[in-house]
């Protein structure tokens, strides 16, 4: 394996207000992705995932800190020349048609003729857009803008593609798509650094993640790791059973029209639940294990600081 | 290469914009206008006629210049279009090159299409081409090609509305700079002449590119003068653009 990204210790202060007050957004950032991974980027709205990224891409200059693509220093073109970024509300040229839009990117990329307009009609089709080509960007919908967004970072065939909040704003069937889209590149060898917010999508494609929250980055590591197999309780649900029946074997989460919803940590304490409801005639609904989720986690590190 | 792309593309995005054709609308009118305002005076008619045209196609030139210029880069940043760009295999000045060649070229559309109206104007009037006025219109295009620059270098940094007031200010600046000349003249040698004399060096002086009086009364001039102003007119546009490349270099795009 070898890293295509390293991040090292990333400081970066934005000046604000009239009068103007240096506030530290980045405190800190270290990680490392490898080759062929998908690397989830996880951090609640306003930790500084955007600005991580626009630090990554030299769109804005750290403080602090160093950061290497592919072992060559961020800025170099020859890095650029391998990656893709996927912003994280679609901004582009409004006045461009979708295929103008792609040939101006491909353009900057030295594309020849040839492969530029393959590579425009593969990309136009992946992302479900072959029909829209020459409508003006402004005429795009939210969820279109994210798609053209999609097939711009791909122009180049990149080995490293960043995706800021890929799923916002697309339907259900374009959601579907766009995973799958991600794990196809998987397939072919890419890494994707993936930003967002949501839980499900990172939990759905990722190998592994980075918790960001307020400027820090407070752990890290492969997705089974962080979030543990082991059972936390079980989640009971019966009813023609009085709640008063089960006291001091588990907790009762809610009541609604006779049904109850139990909370038991230990595991012997089912038995004693199911002999009193068959005692009783009751019934029993359902019976689930909850393990550990990454919300979990994220909601103790979170509510931690 | 990167640098053309860039350019053509925001050539495409200029001669997309509506001002441009308000602007390019109100010149065609003053440069009729002027065959009308010829009527109502005596003397030599066609001499109006080209003063009148010459100065609206170096007025609205400068309007042209001055209000998509400063637009230009201003929204780039402002809409956050510049993010996917920078993220490309191009540096950053091979960007705003492009920028400014890019604003260049449709200034230049937009004065080859002036000077067509104007030529016609004159045409219909002595039946002859008067080839000599674009030599006039060609020093106008080369002042335009120093305010796009500081038009570009002021959007670097401040919004439209107040890098057209400082452009403004230049143009203006500009044109009454050469009196300095004369000031320095009638100042006494010391620290207060070299001062002056100095800040005449930095200061622009756009009447170089004045050629109208010159060409509409048929004055000869010695064609080391055009030379010249071609020449101060290139490193003039050199010496704003690599301050503005110098601003541009670490800016954070936020
Ligand atoms: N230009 C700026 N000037 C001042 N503060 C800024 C600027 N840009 C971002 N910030 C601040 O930096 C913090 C991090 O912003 P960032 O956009 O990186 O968050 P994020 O993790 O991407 O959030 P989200 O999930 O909402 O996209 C926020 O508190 C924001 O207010
Ligand atoms: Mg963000």
């Amino acid at each position: 394996m070898s890293t295509v990204l390293d991040v090292n210790n990333l400081h970066k202060a934005f000046t604000t207000g009239f009068i103007p007050q240096k506030k530290k957004i980045l405190k800190g950032i270290t990680l490392k992705v490898e080759k062929g991974e998908i690397f989830g980027y996880l951090g609640p709205n306003g930790a500084g995932k955007t600005t991580t990224l626009k630090c990554i891409l030299g769109i804005i200059f750290p403080d602090e800190g160093e950061i290497r693509l592919f072992g060559l220093p961020n800025t170099s073109l020859q890095a650029k020349e391998k990656i893709g970024f996927l912003p994280e509300n679609p901004y582009f040229y409004e006045y461009l048609t979708a295929a103008e839009f792609l040939r101006f990117y491909a353009q900057l990329f030295g594309l020849s003729r040839e492969t530029k307009e393959k590579k425009i009609n593969h990309l136009l089709q992946l992302v479900g857009l072959e029909r829209a080509s020459t409508v003006q960007l402004r005429k795009f919908s939210r969820g279109m803008l994210q798609r053209i967004g999609l097939a711009q970072a791909l122009i180049n065939d990149p080995l490293l593609v960043f995706l800021d909040e890929p799923l916002g704003g697309l339907d259900p069937i374009g959601r579907k798509e766009m995973r799958d889209i991600i794990l196809r590149l998987r397939e072919e060898g890419k890494t994707v650094f993936l930003c967002s917010h949501i839980l499900q999508d990172i939990e759905m494609v990722c190998d592994r993640v980075a918790i960001i929250v307020d400027g820090k980055i407070l752990n890290q590591g492969k997705l089974q790791d962080l979030v543990s197999e082991k059972i936390l309780f079980y989640e009971i649900v019966v009813s023609d059973v009085p709640a008063s029946s089960f006291k001091g074997l588990g907790e009762c989460l809610a009541e609604d029209g006779g049904r109850l919803l139990l909370k038991v940590t230990a595991e012997e304490n089912i038995k004693e639940i199911m002999k009193i409801v068959l005692n009783q005639n009751g019934r029993i609904h359902s019976l689930t294990p909850r393990t550990a989720t990454l919300e979990d986690l994220f909601v103790h590190l979170v509510r931690q600081r | 290469m990167k640098i053309l792309t860039v350019a053509l593309n925001t050539f495409r995005e200029a001669i997309r914009d509506r001002i441009l054709y308000l602007l390019l609308f109100f010149a065609a009118i003053c440069i009729a206008f002027s065959r009308f305002l010829a009527l109502l005076t005596v003397g030599d008619r066609i001499k109006i006629v080209k003063d009148v045209g010459l100065a609206s196609i170096s007025l609205f030139g400068m309007l042209m210049a001055i209000l998509i210029g400063t637009g230009l880069v201003y929204k780039e940043i402002d809409k956050k279009t510049i993010f996917t760009v920078i993220a490309k295999p191009i540096h950053r000045y091979q960007f705003l090159l492009g920028k400014y060649l890019g604003l260049v070229l449709t200034l230049l559309v937009m004065i080859v299409l002036m000077s067509l109206i104007f030529l016609v104007l004159i045409f219909v009037h002595t039946l002859t081409i008067e080839w000599k006025l674009l030599i006039a219109i060609f020093f106008i295009f080369i002042e335009l090609c120093i305010l796009t620059a500081v038009a570009i270098l002021f959007s670097c940094f401040s919004t439209p509305i107040l890098s057209s007031l400082y452009s403004l200010a230049f143009y203006l600046i500009g044109h009454l700079s050469w009196s300095m000349e004369t000031l320095i003249k009638k100042v006494k040698p010391g620290i207060g002449k070299t001062l002056l004399q100095i800040l005449y060096t930095f200061l622009p002086d756009l009447e170089n590119f004045n050629f109208k009086t010159e060409v509409v009364h048929n004055l000869p001039l010695p064609s080391e003068i055009y030379l010249h102003s071609f020449l101060y007119g290139l490193f003039y546009s050199l010496f704003l653009l690599a301050l503005a490349m110098i601003i541009f270099h670490r800016k954070d795009f936020v």
